[in-house]
């Protein structure tokens, strides 16, 4: 009976060298496809583990505003915001089920995962202390941050309630220097380790119908009204066939062509049939830019609008910018006069229009705007430095000239006289744009400052606020908002 | 006398020694491992260290002193590596324990205890392996029996799907568990006596030769025992296992793979036809499939298992400090999820490596056995530990579908643990039979016929 028993042997051996060469291929090589969160949502180990880890720390200057403190539950560190309301929409935040803002873009540093904190780790498994995370040092200027909060959220003028956004940018790099969106919310609420409160929280937030988790400023989408001007009338400078002396049609109304439509300029003075482009702009003719648009053809609007940034997307450091955008389908003439006034099919996010003026101010060139400045070791050794990217060259300098002495005018002489800051040069767009019927119009506010080599642009969107649409406009509600930001920035 | 001894002069030392040393290795295992679950789990030694270890450590050597003077010759590897299993065992339900608030561990100790006395008994009262030869029918009849009993009202009870438990007062127990060792015997004691007619007899096609029609009866039998376990038990693994086992032992003692051959395609048809008829064999094999289809449902005890194991990686996450509570049942099915959470693909391959040297160490018992009773049984029984070891640990870590059966003295489990104390008991007997030296049985007569012309010579 011994030679079936040896046969036997070998059936045993081949059993156990299947189960060997199993469970190396389930640990070893199965292991991080199952260990991966994003395959394997239900695996809660990873979620966990993840969710218990010491997070580096978003920073605003030294400030943290989101950081990791130690906690006495089953989960090891809590994460905390210390100006929840202020930063909400920049840092998101970090709960249990989901990330959102910086914490889900910058999660591979401040989780220490990312391949620049590869000695760090190394060091932590050493040394056999929990990994840290890197931290991320932001663009934002405090000062700016804190103007653009108040002027949003803490205006009486306003009133309570107000939905709308205030972008900041730095024209040379395209640093954000400030992104608040209103209505805010508190992100401790939904990275508290009271799962259950997170649900309940997360689920009251969501249901609100102005939408508080929504960052406006990157992604509400909306007509820009008057402040698309500055796009058609770079456009038609851009031509050569025009300078800011051009005298272009003018004149009390416009009838749109191919309807019986007629617009008018609201009773400003755009002279009897023709008007200086310097004094369009900055009397915010309705007659000239509609005219303007069907002068220069869709071509040349539709390719001045993507220089801009229009029909893309460009900011990489928080989720979900949405595209603004300019039709690319071919318009009818009338459609295509009312989008030369930013109105019809165009929808731009606040984001895009302080990027038409930061591109302006920096000589025609439009940066790629950005908002994590720094990685940093968990120990604030610099890993990494952004360098400010050239998304494109919108308009020539000459141009970028011209608009900006008729940005100058528009404070000096017409409709943005609130934003004037003595001995700065300051140059503004106002505008107010119609979505719907029965709804709000939007007040729009663009503008910039520069002083001692020191520059600013702003974008002011005021979606909805508690007026009625005769008290809505551009110069005398977002105006202000937009002069602390800039003050704030250039003092 | 100097012929003799050259040709059968091979005596295996006995190697007490070697064994007491590696049990010492064993101890280590155990309580180091109880020692670093509370370091893992509760950042200090557990209180009851010095009376847990000192108990496991009285146990040990209790084994090991019956084993000298009762077995001398048995092998010198076996106990060690059960006794580093069952302490390994019970750190890891005492992790869960810990975990859960349950107290399994403290009840596995006292089963511990109970199977080493089970252990010692065997080794005590049974001196000669042979004796169980008589009661060939009778462990046939109580086997039968055992596995009946849970079918039974009143005392059968339904646990997770399978009805393989009965209840006794207030201890239940797997009669299934016990069935199996009784089925070993009673399979060897009739196939010792039948082997020749089915060894002999039959005709060959192609090469095979198959077995006589009227020899195929208890084949026939064995398979729909089987098959009546699968349906009305709804338990994959013992009748895989039942099987399994009749089947290795007909093909042994016949030497004929023909046997095989008809058995397995039995085998195969008869699981065929379960998993087209049977919705709970589905389940199992869609599980199988993809556990993560229906993770939240039947997949999540195998998916969990996954999960942790992946978790533990290469050397795993550390005696208490993963979170192998996530896995259903992770102190008696899914024990092996758990260590290969928290030791990793290391621990895990040690483990396997242990149970493959157990399984080894039987075959090589079967292999020098002088009687082929013996070697049946020995053979039988280490064919129950591979095969119940690669269907749970195949099952847990997703090669083939999930069934429900221990882990060899790893599980939490009083049938499964005693049984299988039992079980080492059976095979160090027969392996001090096997290994001892043959008794002199010339010796009287050698004395007197020192003249050359009446030398004998012995062989036996």
């Amino acid at each position: 009976m011994n030679k079936p028993i040896r046969t036997l042997s070998i059936f045993c051996l081949l059993l156990f060298l299947a189960l060997l060469g199993n469970v190396t291929y389930l640990q070893y090589i199965q292991a991080s496809e199952l260990n991966n969160a994003s395959e394997h949502p239900e695996n809660r180990r990873v979620i966990e583990a993840a969710f218990s880890r010491e997070r580096g720390a978003i920073l605003v200057g030294r400030t943290p505003i989101a950081e990791s403190v130690p906690s006495d539950d089953k989960y090891e560190f809590q994460r905390r915001y210390t100006n929840p309301r202020l930063y909400a929409h920049l840092t998101g935040w970090f709960s249990f089920f989901n990330q959102a803002g910086l914490e889900r873009t910058q999660n591979d540093v401040l989780s220490g995962d990312d391949d620049r904190l590869f000695v760090s780790r190394l060091v932590d498994l050493v040394n056999n202390s929990g990994a840290k995370g890197g931290s991320v040092k932001l663009t934002i200027d405090r000062e700016a941050q804190v103007a653009a909060y108040k002027g949003l959220l803490d205006n009486p003028q306003l009133g309570k309630d107000v939905q709308g956004a205030v972008v900041a940018l730095e024209p040379g790099s395209g640093k954000v220097l400030a992104m608040v969106s209103s209505p805010t919310f508190d992100p401790n609420e939904l990275a508290s380790h009271d799962l259950s409160a997170v649900e309940k929280a997360a689920k009251k937030l969501n249901e609100r119908k102005d939408r508080p988790l929504e960052n406006r400023a990157i992604r509400r989408d909306l007509p820009p009204g008057s402040v698309f001007k500055l796009v058609t009338a770079a456009a038609a400078l851009e031509t050569g066939d025009y300078d800011a002396d051009s005298m272009v049609t003018g004149g009390p109304t416009y009838k749109l062509p191919g309807t019986s439509t007629s617009i008018g300029n609201g009773g400003r003075n755009c002279g009897a049939t023709k008007v200086s482009l310097t004094q369009a702009l900055a009397q915010s003719c309705n007659t000239t830019f509609l005219a303007l648009a069907n002068e220069l053809g869709q071509d040349k609007l539709l390719k001045q609008a993507e220089a801009f940034g229009f029909n893309d997307t460009s900011l990489e450091d928080l989720p979900g910018q949405l595209q603004s955008t300019f039709p690319s389908k071919e318009m009818s003439d009338d459609y295509l006069a009312k989008s030369g006034i930013g109105q019809q099919d165009v929808r731009a996010t606040p984001l895009q229009m302080a990027m038409v003026v930061a591109g302006i101010v920096n000589n025609g060139t439009v940066m790629k705007p950005y908002v994590v400045d720094e990685v940093r070791s968990p120990d604030l050794d610099v890993l990494d430095k952004a360098d400010p990217k050239e998304l494109s060259e919108a308009v020539s300098s000459d141009t970028a000239r011209e608009l900006r002495k008729m940005m100058v005018n528009v404070v000096d002489r017409g409709t943005a006289g609130v934003a004037r800051i003595p001995g700065v040069e300051v140059g503004a767009k106002t505008g107010t744009a119609e979505g719907c019927q029965d709804c709000n119009d939007y007040a729009w506010f663009v503008s910039y400052a520069d002083v001692d080599g020191k520059q600013v642009a702003v974008a002011v969107m005021l979606e909805k606020v508690n007026l009625s649409n005769d008290q809505i406009a551009g110069g005398a509600l977002a105006g202000p908002i937009a002069k602390s930001v800039m003050e704030a920035v250039i003092d | 006398m100097t012929q003799s001894n050259s040709f059968l002069g091979f005596v295996h030392r006995r190697r007490r020694g070697a064994e007491l040393f590696l049990l010492v290795l064993s101890l280590l295992v155990g309580i180091g491992a109880y020692a670093a679950v509370g370091l893992g789990a509760e950042g200090q030694v557990p209180a009851d260290i010095i009376g847990y270890g000192g108990w496991l450590a009285v146990l040990v050597v209790a084994c090991h002193v019956v084993v000298r003077f009762f077995a001398p010759y048995a092998d010198p590897v076996l106990l060690p590596i059960v006794a580093a299993l069952n302490g390994l065992g019970l750190a890891v339900i005492y992790r869960l324990d810990l975990a859960d608030g349950t107290t399994f561990a403290r009840q596995q100790l006292v089963w511990m205890t109970i199977g080493v006395a089970l252990f010692v008994a065997t080794l005590v009262f049974l001196r000669d392996h042979r004796i169980l030869q008589r009661f060939t029918y009778t462990s046939g009849l109580s086997a039968i029996v055992l596995l009946l009993l849970p079918m039974l009202p009143f005392i059968g009870v339904n646990k997770n799907g399978a009805r393989i438990w009965i209840n006794l007062g207030p201890v239940g127990m797997q009669p299934g568990e016990v069935a199996k060792v009784l089925l070993v015997i009673a399979f060897a004691g009739y196939l010792v006596m039948h082997r020749d007619a089915l060894a002999l007899a039959g005709r060959r096609i192609l090469f095979i030769d198959l077995p006589r029609g009227r020899d195929l009866g208890p084949i026939l039998a064995m398979w729909l025992v089987s098959l009546a376990i699968l349906v009305f038990q709804r338990d994959l693994g013992s009748s895989l296992l039942f099987f399994g086992i009749f089947l290795t032992m007909l093909y042994v003692a016949t030497e004929r793979p023909g046997w095989l051959l008809v058995g397995g395609s039995l085998f195969l048809a008869g699981a065929f036809a379960g998993w087209r008829l049977f919705s709970h064999v589905q389940v199992r094999v869609e599980a199988w499939l993809d556990p993560f289809d229906d993770f939240y449902g039947s997949g999540n005890q195998i998916g969990e298992s996954l999960f942790g194991m992946s978790w533990g990686g290469m050397l795993g996450r550390g005696l208490g400090q993963g979170s192998p509570f996530r896995i259903p049942f992770a102190e008696s099915d899914f024990i092996i999820g758990a260590i290969g959470e928290e030791l990793g693909l290391t621990g895990l391959m040690a483990v396997i490596m242990l149970y493959a040297l157990i399984v080894e160490r039987g075959l090589r018992t079967a292999l020098v056995c002088r009687d082929a009773f013996g070697k049946l049984v020995a053979c039988g029984l280490a064919c129950v530990i591979a095969l119940q070891v690669f269907v749970v640990i195949g099952g847990v870590t997703k090669l083939i579908p999930l069934t429900g059966l221990t882990t060899p003295f790893l599980s939490y489990g009083g049938s499964s643990l005693v049984a299988n104390w039992v079980i080492i008991g059976l095979l160090l007997r027969i392996s001090d039979q096997a290994r001892r030296p043959v008794p002199n049985l010339s010796s009287a007569t050698e004395a007197e016929s020192e003249s050359e012309t009446t030398q004998v010579v012995n062989l036996r």
